[in-house]
């Protein structure tokens, strides 16, 4: 850690005028002098990860070395891959074409914002790949090639090997939050482009390593890590133990269960790394009250173990390799239709591609609450519904007890996930269980929450360890607008329903924002539910006292 | 100096010269006011379809709305339906605001970082581009439309009604027409911006400056030969009739400043279709903003969807099946 920068130096670094940098006039001109450079970066994928994918050109590279191992065609490959992203997707298409370069999304990113670096300005960042589509996809591109002078009259370029090699550092600069696309005219959206431009990279075997592994690991296990299913039952039965030194109820899950009435799904981040473990035992809580007062049946699948699809990151074609368990899995246990976890790009991937990628999903049927009779509407096809859509469901028709008291020590904002807000619009559910888990709720500046919220710095895969600059200059437009109300109210606890959140929110606090934790919303809920039969409560789930009770 | 401004400028200046010295000079009337006004329709006319093909040929397999608001869900939620629309007449609702009030655009705001104590980012509503970019557009459909009495006999009462609006304001002989002035100066403001702001100066391509000089040009050039060089108003009208009409004819008198204004004008039209301009079609088609998020609540077929290699459940058992069992998990197969 001692080669990371200082909140004090990363400030210093942050200048929003491009001309003052010392940057070309012309950023065609960059391509030659890109530098990659360690901390912004993350590690190439391990081919054995590449290899378990069936992924092209597996190998051991090191973005740092002047030769990346690239197949021979690698540029025939590449034009053949933009050829057919530009048939199979009119977004694509369109986002080459009508951009005017307005600069409305330019102070929009928040690795802009962090950084200053204006090729992270989204604009930029799709120009990157639309120079090499105006030169070879365009009658101007092919015209102007031929006139000296022209590419740049154009602001077309040829595909070179400095090119790909901005291309690759930026659209991993990219965490795909699509806040741009809020404020952008035309709707371009860049995480659409940096999508298209990470499968690209695909093809000729370039990704990182943070999100090949995960991939193949997802594919093989179940899970991101890697768990394997004795382990992740071991897992979930520890934090059965932790819930029953706490509460005195025994709270053990069901797993694999055939017949059982819904079955549950989350991040494995969840199961894993705190404080999304938190999180974890406030589903488990939830379930079991639901089952001794109502008799739902919730199994837990240790095959169908991962709601966060690392697919999503690498291509199309991997997203639907490792979406398509959930449904499998459903089918298989026969269960009537299927919940998620607190998780964000997991459902940006339900919520608007998995029916059209893995269903239609009739052997399910359309979500109905048996508790309150609720039926969703709004996911009668998917048949796949948001855990707070559920739990404020139960809190509606007063389903269940919560003892608000018992989270009187937080006093709480909300972090809205990137891919709920603008690729679904869950943006007051949450806020709603918050409410009726706890007193004291703060709202962050408008500009910086529901669809304009900030990201992490540390989604889409960048979630690693080794690009910790990047991370942290990508999460300080969070972190001010959490430092103001933590500075205004006194905020102490930033909830979100995310997982890759909980990771990323928890590391930039620590940095950015020290006396902020974060939490989960069903930590919350697991804390206020008051089990039946359960002990007079002394302690929250992170095992410190309850408030009011260090006192006595 | 910037020759990304530079070049675009003198090739506007270039431009205006051709048509301007070959008709003066040269007697080239024919050419400049039938031949390359009718290449230029035409190349607009194919270059525009063409295009707009294009993109619909290209497929939609998801549905991927930028969603702005709250989703529609529990009864008691209450949903925005506008920008976050889940039936087709909210999608209406939404891109009409987006294709007639710039809506997204409207939102923009303005970032700003104070290196103190504090070090506070800021973000300000930045209301000035959405004024710009809104009085450029409607100052330019209404010259545009204003335009159609030279070339309509008798001149359609919406087009008249629209100039007694435009010239509402009275000011001098003749009557002063507000979209004019209006288009340049908005014109001038998009121009200053990338020249000014060093974030979209350093985005700023030949291709974003030459459109805005071609239309300072034409802005100029009309406004001229409107109020100040006073042309002969008649042979326009009878040279712009016949090309309406398809007898083309060259009525005497007219000069060279009206051809270089029809020339800079063939040429935005002949560019247009390879250009930046095309978002004028691309809006419509943008598919974070066309569709309704209703992805949850209805099937939606991918039309290229394809089978693919997944890890099946019976290989993930046989994989661990001692492990599941000794864990005590369920199995499917026993041995």
């Amino acid at each position: 850690m001692s080669d990371e920068l200082t909140p004090d130096e990363a400030l210093d670094k942050i200048d929003y005028s491009p001309r003052s940098k010392g940057e070309p006039s012309n950023w065609l001109d960059t391509t030659k002098s890109v530098q990659i450079r360690p901390g912004m970066y993350c590690y190439a994928a391990k081919a054995d990860s590449v290899n378990t994918l069936g992924l092209p050109n597996a190998r051991e590279w090191n973005p740092l070395d002047d030769d990346w191992k690239l197949p021979e065609d690698w540029k025939e490959i590449l034009h053949n891959g933009i050829k057919e992203r530009l048939e199979r997707f009119r977004t694509f298409k369109v986002f080459m074409d009508v951009c005017v370069r307005c600069g409305a999304c330019a102070d929009k990113c928040h690795f802009f914002l962090g950084t200053g670096d204006p090729k992270n300005m989204p604009v930029l960042r799709a120009e990157l790949l639309r120079s090499i589509y105006r030169n070879d996809f365009t009658t101007a591109g092919k015209i102007m090639k031929k006139i000296p002078g022209g590419q740049r009259l154009l602001g077309a370029r040829d595909l070179s090997l400095e090119a790909l090699k901005e291309m690759w550092y930026y659209f991993f600069q990219c965490t795909e939050c699509r806040r741009c696309s809020v404020f952008c005219p035309y709707g371009i959206d860049t995480a659409e482009i940096t999508i298209m431009g990470r499968e690209l990279l695909n093809l000729i075997g370039l990704n990182i390593d943070w999100i090949a592994t995960p991939v193949s690991n997802c594919y093989q296990t179940g899970n991101h890590l890697g768990i394997q299913p004795h382990a992740f039952k071991d897992m979930l039965e520890f934090f059965v133990e932790d819930i029953e030194d706490i509460t005195g109820v025994d709270c053990t899950p069901q797993f694999q269960k055939k017949g059982a009435d819904i079955l549950f799904i989350t991040p494995s981040g969840d199961v894993f790394a705190d404080p999304g473990t938190y999180t974890c035992q406030g589903y488990l809580i939830l379930f079991k009250y639901l089952k001794e007062k109502y008799g739902l049946d919730v199994t837990w699948s240790t095959y169908a173990s991962e709601g966060g699809n690392f697919g999503f990151f690498t291509s199309h074609e991997t997203m639907k390799r490792l979406n398509a368990k959930m449904y499998a899995e459903a089918k298989r246990l026969g269960v009537k239709w299927i919940l998620g976890g607190e998780c964000g790009h997991m459902w940006r991937v339900i919520h608007q591609y998995m029916d059209t990628m893995n269903g239609p999903a009739d052997f399910l049927e359309v979500p109905v609450n048996p508790i309150t009779g609720t039926r969703f509407e709004n996911a009668a096809s998917t048949k796949m519904v948001h855990i707070t859509e559920f739990t404020a469901d139960l809190i509606k028709h007063g389903k269940l007890e919560l003892d608000k008291s018992r989270n009187a020590n937080r006093i709480m904002t909300f972090h809205d996930s990137c891919n709920p807000a603008r690729g679904m619009g869950l943006l007051d559910e949450p806020r709603y269980v918050i409410e009726n888990c706890c007193d004291n709720f703060y709202e962050m500046p408008p500009n910086t929450i529901r669809e304009q919220t900030f990201c992490c710095g540390s989604g889409a895969g960048l979630n690693a360890g080794e690009n910790m600059e990047l991370r942290m200059a990508g999460a300080l437009p969070r972190a001010n607008a959490l430092k103001h109300v933590h500075e205004k109210y006194g905020v102490n606890t930033l909830g979100t329903i995310c997982a890759i959140d909980r990771a990323a929110l928890s590391t930039l606090c620590e940095y950015w924002v020290p006396d902020v934790e974060v939490a989960g919303v069903h930590e919350l809920v697991g804390n206020a539910l008051i089990l039946p039969g359960e002990k007079e409560r002394t302690e929250d789930l992170r095992m410190e006292p309850l408030p009011g009770v260090e006192e006595e | 100096m910037n020759q990304r401004y530079l070049i675009p400028l003198t090739a506007v200046f270039l431009l205006f010269l051709m048509a301007y010295i070959g008709v003066e000079g040269l007697g080239l009337q024919v050419v400049f006011g039938v031949i390359f006004p009718y290449l230029a329709v035409l190349l607009f006319l194919i270059g525009f379809v063409k295009k707009v093909m294009g993109w619909a040929a290209s497929a939609v397999p998801f549905r991927i709305p930028t969603t702005c608001g709250q989703q529609k869900s529990l009864p008691w939620i209450k949903q925005n339906t506008i920008d976050n629309p889940n039936t087709s007449a909210g999608v209406f609702v939404r891109m009409v605001f987006e294709i007639f009030l710039f809506r997204s655009l409207f939102r923009n705001t303005k970032a700003a970082f104070n290196r103190n104590a504090d070090n506070r980012l800021s973000y300000s509503w930045e209301i000035f581009l959405w004024v710009g970019a809104l009085a450029f557009h409607y100052a330019f459909l209404t010259v545009l439309l204003r335009h159609f009495r030279f070339f309509t006999a008798p001149v359609p009462s919406c087009i008249q009604f629209l100039e007694y609006i435009d010239g509402i304001v009275q000011l001098g002989l003749p009557g002063l027409f507000v979209s004019g002035p209006v288009l340049l100066l908005a014109a001038l403001f998009l121009l200053g911006r990338r020249i000014f702001d060093a974030k979209v100066n350093y985005i700023s391509q030949a291709a974003d400056y030459f459109p805005l000089f071609l239309i300072i040009g034409i802005a100029a050039t009309g406004i001229a030969m409107r109020y100040f060089t006073k042309v002969d108003i008649i042979g326009i009208k009878e040279l712009t009739m016949g090309l309406a009409t398809f007898s083309p004819v060259i009525p005497e008198g007219v000069g060279g400043l009206f051809y270089a204004h029809v020339f800079l004008v063939s040429v935005l039209f002949a560019y247009f279709p390879t250009s930046k301009l095309m978002h004028m079609g691309g809006v419509f088609l943008s598919p974070t903003r066309n569709m309704a998020n209703n992805t949850r609540a209805k099937h939606h077929e991918n039309p290229w969807n394809y089978d693919v290699d997944v890890h099946t459940y019976a290989q993930y058992e046989d994989h661990f099946r001692d492990k599941m069992i000794e864990a005590g998990l369920p199995v499917d197969k026993k041995e």
